[in-house]
């Protein structure tokens, strides 16, 4: 007799097919490492390695920072996949070496640079910042980085320069989530498209961010550069990013095309402006129990309330 | 079916049916629920609860489908233990998601619809688990318990519904438990359908009607 029900294994949890297939060369390759260990990270992905930085207490939040654990197993990465642990369980896929970042648009000074040479730009600064998911979920993370305003200055944005839009990675041989299935009813557009105002962008709290933790990103938190912007919710904060260009008018978001109604262009964390199908006003920060009130522009009003004086909020979400 | 045959397909459908609230607890002792417990465990139960709710709306369209019918004794149970795990997901929710903050949850049942759907979901379900025994079937009577029951169609549109409006662009799993619902309650529409065409064409006799209306009884073969 043959019973049907729905499966218990999550598809998610399912060995991907074609990692399977591949299961001698990974099982190799885990041998070559642990025979080589002084090897020369030459293809090597480089997350995890040690990355030096010095502490800048003015931008460190008091709140206790959330578990390394936490950070790199709990995450919003479609590309890799809708689950949150899609990201961990998949990003070994990414490959973060060769990569290079085009920074073009209206500067004086485009330029494509290799990932290498950007972080060795300026001085590195390790900031804890708080994250606040849009979902409705938060975290403390120390990152490392330097201020985006710093690379902005030197690419010397002309007259025309209004907004930094941000491309990430497109490449569905890495990205699985990028893939069109089957039974794929519903997904965003791809490459994931972000964008921040210039004022916003030279904001000193906009952060060009290579590592975490005192290590480099892990692939999973959006390696091997990205940004991130901590009055913003989440999404906001653009990972794997392949293009910065400066634009004359707003660009278009990824999450704004896939619902206007419900991302726009700004999408500050406010307590006082719901989604339009949950409420903003409490967070659960990850690791503790009860939900925590959500504090106006994350926690950070003091320092980017005046970018908006003047603007409705409400309609400016 | 043979008792048996009964009692072990009813033990399998206990088990698998416990399986996720074990999941659940042996997660929680091992301290492997992740680093969102709570929506690790919302998730799983409401999860689980669509998923036992389709598989008792499974089993008519397979009567329908392949003619066969020893599947309807299964009903019950299958939809019992929705109902279980819908409680659940429900008190999660409330004692440990919100901790009890009711002016909050009600504020949300009122202006969140993905929540309104889901509550009245739980509400719909109570009659329908009430009247689950054979005792109240028989109070009832057959008729009056067939009508209350269909109550279950509307429950899954709702449950659906829950999923998709809460659900973020570029989730996909509400969209396949929306089409699984949509063939099901196809599959009784279509049947509704050409059995009415049939009944104009000829007028039905007694015992036809009993094989083709009763849905609690086994239809003889």
């Amino acid at each position: 007799m043959l019973i049907r029900h729905a499966p218990d294994i999550k598809a998610s949890e399912i060995t991907d097919f074609h990692l399977y297939l591949n299961r001698r060369s990974f099982l190799l390759g885990m041998a070559a490492l642990a025979l080589a260990p002084s090897m020369p990270a030459a293809s090597a992905v480089p997350a995890g390695e040690r990355l030096k930085a010095t502490r800048n207490e003015r931008f460190t939040v008091a709140d206790s920072p959330t578990t390394l654990e936490s950070i790199t197993t709990y995450n919003n990465f479609y590309e890799f996949g809708t689950n949150k642990d899609d990201p961990a369980r998949l990003a070994h896929m990414l490959k973060t070496r060769p990569w290079t970042v085009l920074v073009d648009g209206h500067v004086s000074r485009p330029k494509r640079y290799d990932v290498d040479e950007l972080v060795r730009l300026f001085p590195l600064e390790e900031r804890v910042y708080r994250l606040r998911c849009v979902e409705g979920w938060s975290m403390v993370i120390p990152w490392i980085g330097y201020p985006l305003a710093s690379l902005i200055k030197r690419v010397e944005p002309t007259s025309k320069a209004k907004f930094v839009e941000f491309t990430s990675l497109l490449d569905p041989q890495q990205f699985p989530g990028q893939r069109q299935g089957f039974l794929s009813f519903s997904s965003l557009e791809w490459p994931y498209v972000e964008g921040l105002r210039l004022d916003e962008a030279l904001q000193p709290l906009t952060l060009l961010t290579f590592g975490l933790y005192g290590q480099v990103l892990p692939n999973q938190d959006g390696a091997p550069i990205r940004v991130v912007v901590p009055w913003k919710y989440g999404f906001k904060s653009a990972k794997s990013i392949v293009r910065i260009r400066f634009v004359a008018e707003q660009p278009k978001t990824t999450w704004e095309k896939a619902a206007p109604r419900e991302y726009g262009f700004y999408s500050n964390v406010n307590s006082t402006v719901d989604h339009p199908r949950w409420s903003q006003a409490t967070e659960r920060r990850i690791g503790e129990f009860r939900r925590r009130k959500t504090l106006m522009f994350n926690g950070y009003e003091d320092q980017v309330a005046s970018l908006y004086t003047g603007m409705d909020l409400g309609k400016s979400y | 079916m043979s008792r048996r045959t009964r009692i072990i397909v009813k033990g399998a459908i206990w088990g698998v049916a416990l399986l996720p609230l074990l999941t659940l607890f042996y997660r929680y002792s091992t301290d492997r629920l992740g680093a969102n417990p709570i929506s690790y465990a919302t998730n799983l139960l409401g999860d689980t609860t669509l998923r036992l709710l389709l598989a008792s709306l499974a089993l008519t369209p397979l009567r329908m489908t392949f003619k066969i019918s020893w599947q309807m004794s299964l009903r019950r149970l299958l939809g019992l233990f929705a109902f279980f795990y819908a409680c659940l997901h429900f008190t999660i929710w409330i004692a440990v998601d919100h901790f009890f903050d009711w002016n909050e949850m009600m504020a949300d049942v009122v202006k969140r619809p993905y929540i309104t759907v889901g509550v009245l979901a739980l509400t719909l379900l109570m009659p329908l688990a009430a009247t689950s025994t054979t005792r109240m079937i028989k109070r009832l009577g057959a008729k009056n318990w067939r009508r209350l029951h269909r109550l279950v169609y509307v429950i899954g549109v709702l449950a659906v519904l829950h999923y998709l409006w809460l659900a973020k662009k570029g989730v996909n799993d509400p969209f396949v438990y929306a089409a699984l619902l949509a063939i099901l309650l196809g599959v009784r529409l279509f049947d509704w359908a050409r059995r009415g065409a049939r009944s104009r064409r000829q007028p039905i006799s007694l015992t036809n009607r009993r094989v083709t209306m009763a849905s609690s009884v086994p239809p003889k073969p």
